[in-house]
Order: C-alpha cells, then structure tokens, then sequence
C-alpha cells in the first residue's frame, strides 16, 4: 500500500485559480499578462484592454465583461476599458477542400455537408493590445 | 480647455461643484490619467497561454518517464471514480497505475482509489470548476510517479470548463452514464469536441432507462467524427475489457 501522507494537495499562494468560472481564471490570466508587461514595458496602469475572442472559442463575452472589473480591482488595470473584438470561425473542409464560415467547432460543411471541417481560425482569445500611461 | 485641471480636452462644463467630497467634476468624459501621455502596447498572447505552457512541461515530462495520461471528464456522478477503480483491479499487476483527483471538496474519491492500493492525490479546487496544467504540475512533484506507468486524472465533474484546460495529457475520455440524457454531445459540443474517446458508463441500466445509444453515437460523431466510442458497464463488468485493452495497448505503447 502506498498511501501518501496528507494528500490533499495544498498549492503554494498564488497558484490556485480559486475562481467559478473559467472565464474569471482567464481574466486573472489577463491580469497576471499584464502584470508582466508592466515590468517590461514600463508602464504602471493601464487605461484600455482590447481582447480577441474567436467565436469558437468556449468564452461567453458576457462572462468577460461581468468579471473584468472585479478581477481587475486593485490591480494596475483598475477601471480600464475594455473592448471585445469578436473573431469570426472559419474553417477548411477536409472533403471537399472549400473554406466555411463557422458558428460552431463542429458545424458540418456548408457546401458538401461532411462533418469533418477543420478549424482554421476563431478557436483562439487572446490580448491585442493595450492602451498604457 | 478644462479651468480645473488645465487639460487640453475640449468639454462642456456647466457647473463644477463638490459632489460627494469630490473636490470637482467634469461631464466631458474624460479621466485625469488622460493628461499623462498614452500608449499603445501590443501583447498578441493567448489568454490560455499560461496553462498551455505548464501543459506543455507536463506533456514532456509524461513522454521523458513513459507515463500515458488521460484525463477523464464528465458530468457529476457519471460513474469515473468507480470506473477507475475497477480498471486498477485489472490492471494493477500489470504496470504501475498513480490518480490525481479533482473535485471542489472532501477526500472520498482519493480514498477510494488508495482502497484498491495505488497511490492516489487529492486535489480541491474549492471554487474552481476545473484542474489547470499548473496544479497538476505540483501534484506530479507531490505523488513521484513510476516511470513507464498509467497516470488517470479525474477532473471535476463538469462538462463545461475542463474542456479549455489542456492538463497535457495524452487524451481526453469523456465519461457519459445512460442514466444521463443521450443527447449530451449536443448540449456540451465542446468536450466531446475536445475528447478522443467517449465511454458509455452503466449500460447493464438500459432496460431501465430511456437511453438511444445510438442516437447518442450519432451526436457524438456529429460533433466530433473521429471519437472513439466504447460501452461498458463497470459495476457488472460487460464490455470492460474492451476499455482496458485499449488502456493497456496504449501504456505498451508509451513503454
């Protein structure tokens, strides 16, 4: 038997994401990137945050907006902007080779019908830019 | 030009008085941090980009110690924990297994694993809804896991945000009970998007339930043409084996 001692596993400060929905992990992401940038870049606030979602992303925009200020409290980004550009789906059909636009990750070919479309952009979300002082 | 702050930002200001203790007020819109000199910065980085880099180091670390990983998902109760459990039985005279668990709260599953006598690791997310790259990263350090091994991650019943979070694992199961809807792969498109195989978990239940297995396979398949499928039923046993030849064709393989 190889029972660990005291296995619940007790993160370090700072590691737990510690939030209910992925969306708020994703903005202490976004803060935690801007963060970095700050010591790079030079900066100490920023006024406006452009983010890319792509449509297929698994982000709800909404859930977005509705966290940012909260995640952003106390931070250098406190009361920034924030601007969301929504990136359309496109996808590459593997049988008829024909580009489609996407609503969904698994939406079938618009022009053959197959369902094996493969993804070519709006999976992603990332920072664009930002607006610094 | 704004009398108050001096800058140059053209506004109407009707009247400028203390409201609530603030010492001045401007209705143009603008914010004070407008008098500094703005800039733009461009990041272009992917908000996931932390996670994927943690994934990563875990994916090399899986492949330098010969550990073939999965990491299991499902809904609450679809039936994963029990689902390992009896896969240790079978195979744990075959090759080392290790478990890390996920759930919000309370040791139960992690205690149930170490019942069957492997190593297993508790992770609570407290409020999370999934595992991320990084706690499995610590959790890897904290359980020392044998080399040319089976390593199952069982996240947090959710069919939703485990989907976005790449553990590095070598492939995401999807557990779905028949005690569930048939319809899940459309209502959750993004996991069984996301898995490689789905596992149709309690099928000794169909007398009882109103369950389409076939109707379920199509929406799999509809949402993702090239998922596995295999049904079984742990508790009894039926078509059990067909999951742990494939487990172990897979470990053989990693070796």
């Amino acid at each position: 038997m190889t029972n660990l001692p005291g296995a619940d596993l007790h993160l370090p400060e700072g590691c737990r994401a510690g939030t209910a929905m992925h969306e708020l992990s994703l903005l202490e992401n976004v803060r935690e990137i801007l963060e970095n940038h700050a010591v790079s870049q030079k900066f100490s606030k920023v006024t406006k945050v452009t983010l890319e979602i792509g449509k297929l992303s698994s982000i709800e925009p909404d859930a977005l907006r509705f966290g940012f200020d909260v995640v952003m409290k106390d931070s250098l980004a406190e009361n920034a902007e924030l601007i969301i550009s929504d990136i359309a789906g496109l996808g590459i059909c593997r049988q008829c080779g024909l580009e489609v636009e996407l609503e969904t990750s698994h939406d079938p070919c618009s022009h053959c019908g197959s369902p094996k479309v493969k993804v070519i952009q709006g999976a992603d979300m990332k920072i664009k830019d930002l607006i610094v002082i | 030009m704004c009398g108050i702050c001096g800058c140059s930002q053209p506004g109407k200001i009707n009247k400028l008085q203390p409201v609530n203790g603030q010492v001045h007020q401007h209705d143009h819109g603008h914010r004070h941090h407008d008098h500094e000199t703005e800039r733009l910065v461009k990041v272009e980085q992917d908000l996931l980009s932390k996670n994927n880099a943690y994934a990563e180091q875990n994916r090399t670390y899986f492949q330098q110690h010969h550990i073939f990983t999965l990491n299991l998902v499902s809904s609450p109760g679809a039936g994963k924990t029990t689902l390992l459990v009896e896969t240790i039985k079978v195979l744990k005279d075959r090759f080392p297994i290790a478990v890390i668990e996920g759930d919000q709260q309370t040791e139960h599953d992690a205690d149930r694993i170490r019942a069957t006598g492997v190593p297993a690791l508790q992770i609570n997310t407290g409020r999370a809804c999934h595992l991320d790259a990084h706690g499995i990263g610590h959790a890897l350090q904290a359980l020392g896991i044998k080399d040319h091994s089976f390593l199952a991650i069982e996240n947090v019943g959710n069919l939703v945000c485990p989907s976005s979070f790449d553990l590095g694992e070598a492939h995401k199961v999807v557990v779905l009970s028949v005690t569930e809807g048939d319809d899940k792969p459309l209502k959750y498109p993004d996991m069984f998007h996301a898995a490689d195989l789905m596992i149709i978990n309690k099928t000794d239940l169909l007398p009882y339930v109103d369950f389409d297995v076939q109707r379920c396979i199509n929406f799999a398949r509809q949402v993702n043409p090239d998922i596995q499928i295999i049904q079984l039923s742990s508790t009894k046993g039926d078509n059990f084996s067909a999951w742990t030849d494939w487990l172990a064709g897979n470990v053989k393989m990693e070796a």
